[in-house]
């Protein structure tokens, strides 16, 4: 397929349908609508079950019935929809049950407003839901990285038999760029689900049992574990990250989704200016890129991490910094975007201004730098 | 073929998200790097409306068109405040059936053309958004013409076929209200842009 002009949120379902998506259970909200338009258009026409369900609660139990029944399942909504999910996404990850679940996220709290937002970091990454549990989540910057992480979330939903989140902010939903989908069948080497609840006809005698309820605590404790060894697995494979000009960086960024492009812009403005910055973008953030913190030259003082939310991100990076250098922060919220020159006066001001052991440079909801 | 940094604004209904569709699909035709972004809220028909459309010949990394815009598509008069988003040296578009007021600043240049009145000229009141268009490539040759109209081709399809006559005139009679103005050479170098 060549490349097309798509909206993110019509490039998740093309990519889902590519990847052999054939369920998909949701509820419409702005700004993610199109995406539930996209599938009950198409998945029709490749013999897919669509269906419109009554709230985000039925989606959500849809896709633990159906990935119970060891279908490739998707279901999307934006941040007050995700928030309802909550209890059906904990389900699915103390069943082990493999499902994909896409988050275009808005501002809240509550309703909150329809405009882009980053303010969803902690209900991803932190288990919105009930009980020790994570998700595999995904952050794309473009329309063709959300595309290829969307076919990337089914495979690995499937290997670690656990829910995988696509989060996008509202920009990344309704922005046209071209993109390319490619048809990503399920990976072979998967494993076959002999777990799905398809009858007993492969295993006589032996039943199929769904299930996240374990009264005996020395039971559940054991399924714990062993939900949490998966995790550490996850930690140590399935980190992605993009390093950007971090070799001669003297201020490294830390930022991610549509809010790393904008970085990218004020690392443009600043380069020709000879100030050297870089951005560490994560693209895992559940497995957190920790290392790639680590590992920055000694040169680099400060971090400066700039996010559509009152900083959320900036608990994984501290806790990946462990007090190394000085971490600073930028953020607009409430559907506001910071703009490439707030963010480039900011890094000229912590490099002016700002020496080793200084308090943190903290500004948020600045109203003269955003749109 | 240059890079471009466009709003395109107007109220909801006269096809000012297709026009920057069409923009971004003719770029894309022609190999370039195109980002296409609206602005979205509680839609209805008279509503404003606007995107941000991004052409150029690098990767694009922000999307958004805010304070370095080098062109302003403008068809109401609320969107006359997009003008202050132009960087010197930018381009206005103005269409004047709808607009009233003209560009204060002096470090722009503005270009007026009645594309409202253009369109019926052509046939149909509906292909306002052409004659934008057509003024808008011949103004800037951002874009080659033939690519606006064979994307505006595509997405008519067959069932709208017929449409096309009264496009390619709307389009057509644009290109002409700017050619015919004085001063309406092609931009002659490229505004500065920090990307």
């Amino acid at each position: 397929m060549a490349r097309v002009l798509m909206k993110g949120n019509e490039a998740v379902g093309a990519a889902a349908i590519a990847a052999g998506c054939r369920h998909y259970f949701g509820y419409p909200i702005t700004p993610q609508s199109e995406l539930l338009e996209y599938m009950s258009v198409h998945l029709p026409k490749v013999g897919g079950v669509f269906l419109q369900s009554e709230s985000e609660v039925a989606a959500i139990n849809m896709c633990y019935g159906a990935a119970g029944a060891g279908a490739r399942v998707m279901t999307g909504s934006s941040s007050p929809g995700i928030a309802l999910m909550q209890e059906g996404i904990s389900y699915l990850a103390g069943a082990e049950l493999p499902s994909v679940i896409v988050n275009i996220v808005r501002g809240g709290p509550g309703l909150g407003g329809i405009q882009p937002a980053q303010s969803d970091y902690h209900q991803s990454t932190r288990g919105g839901g009930d009980g020790d549990y994570k998700l595999l989540v995904y952050a794309p910057s473009t329309v063709q990285e959300m595309a290829e992480l969307v076919a990337l979330a089914f495979d690995k939903a499937d290997e670690y038999r656990n829910p995988v989140m696509i989060v996008g902010d509202g920009m990344l939903g309704q922005i046209m760029e071209p993109v390319e989908i490619v048809e990503r069948p399920p990976d072979p080497a998967l494993p076959p689900k002999t777990w799905a609840t398809t009858g007993t006809r492969d295993h006589p005698g032996s039943r199929s049992i769904i299930n996240s309820l374990f009264l005996k605590p020395e039971v559940l404790e054991h399924h714990i574990l062993d939900l949490f060894a998966k995790y550490e697995r996850m930690r140590e494979r399935e980190v992605l990250v993009e390093e950007y000009r971090v070799e001669d960086a003297d201020l490294v960024v830390v930022a991610y989704g549509t809010t790393a492009r904008i970085v990218k812009s004020a690392i443009a403005a600043l380069a020709a200016e000879g100030v050297r910055v870089g951005l560490i973008r994560p693209i895992t953030l559940f497995p957190f890129p920790a290392e790639s913190l680590r590992r920055l030259p000694d040169r680099v003082a400060n971090l400066l991490v700039v996010e559509m939310s009152m900083g959320q991100m900036i608990d994984d990076v501290r806790i990946a910094n462990e007090g190394r250098r000085t971490v600073h922060f930028l953020g607009r919220t409430g559907g506001m975007i910071p703009l490439p020159q707030v963010i480039a006066d900011t890094v000229r001001h912590i490099l002016a201004e700002h020496h080793a052991g200084d308090v943190p440079h903290v500004s948020v909801g600045d109203e003269k730098g955003g749109r | 073929m240059h890079n471009e940094r466009i709003i395109i604004a107007g109220f909801g209904g006269q096809g000012i998200l297709t026009m920057g569709q069409l923009l971004a699909q003719a770029a894309l035709d022609e190999g370039r790097q195109v980002t296409w972004l609206p602005s979205y809220g509680p839609a209805m028909r008279g509503g404003t409306a606007n995107c941000n459309v991004i052409v150029d010949d690098a990767p694009i990394a922000s999307p958004v068109v805010h304070g370095d815009a080098t062109s302003v598509l403008i068809m109401n008069v609320p969107s006359m405040k997009f003008v202050a988003d132009l960087v010197p040296g930018g381009f206005a578009l103005i269409n004047t059936s709808m607009v009233n007021t003209r560009v204060e600043r002096t470090d722009v240049r503005a270009f007026y053309v009645p594309a409202t009145e253009l369109a019926v000229a052509a046939g149909d009141l509906k292909t306002t958004n052409l004659v934008m268009l057509g003024a808008f490539t011949e103004m800037t040759h951002c874009v080659g013409s033939a690519s606006v109209l064979h994307a505006l081709e595509a997405k008519l399809g067959g069932a709208k076929a017929h449409l096309m006559d009264a496009n390619r005139r709307a389009f057509a009679l644009g290109a002409e209200a700017i050619a015919a103005q004085e001063g309406a050479a092609h931009r002659p170098t490229e505004p500065s842009v920090p990307r």
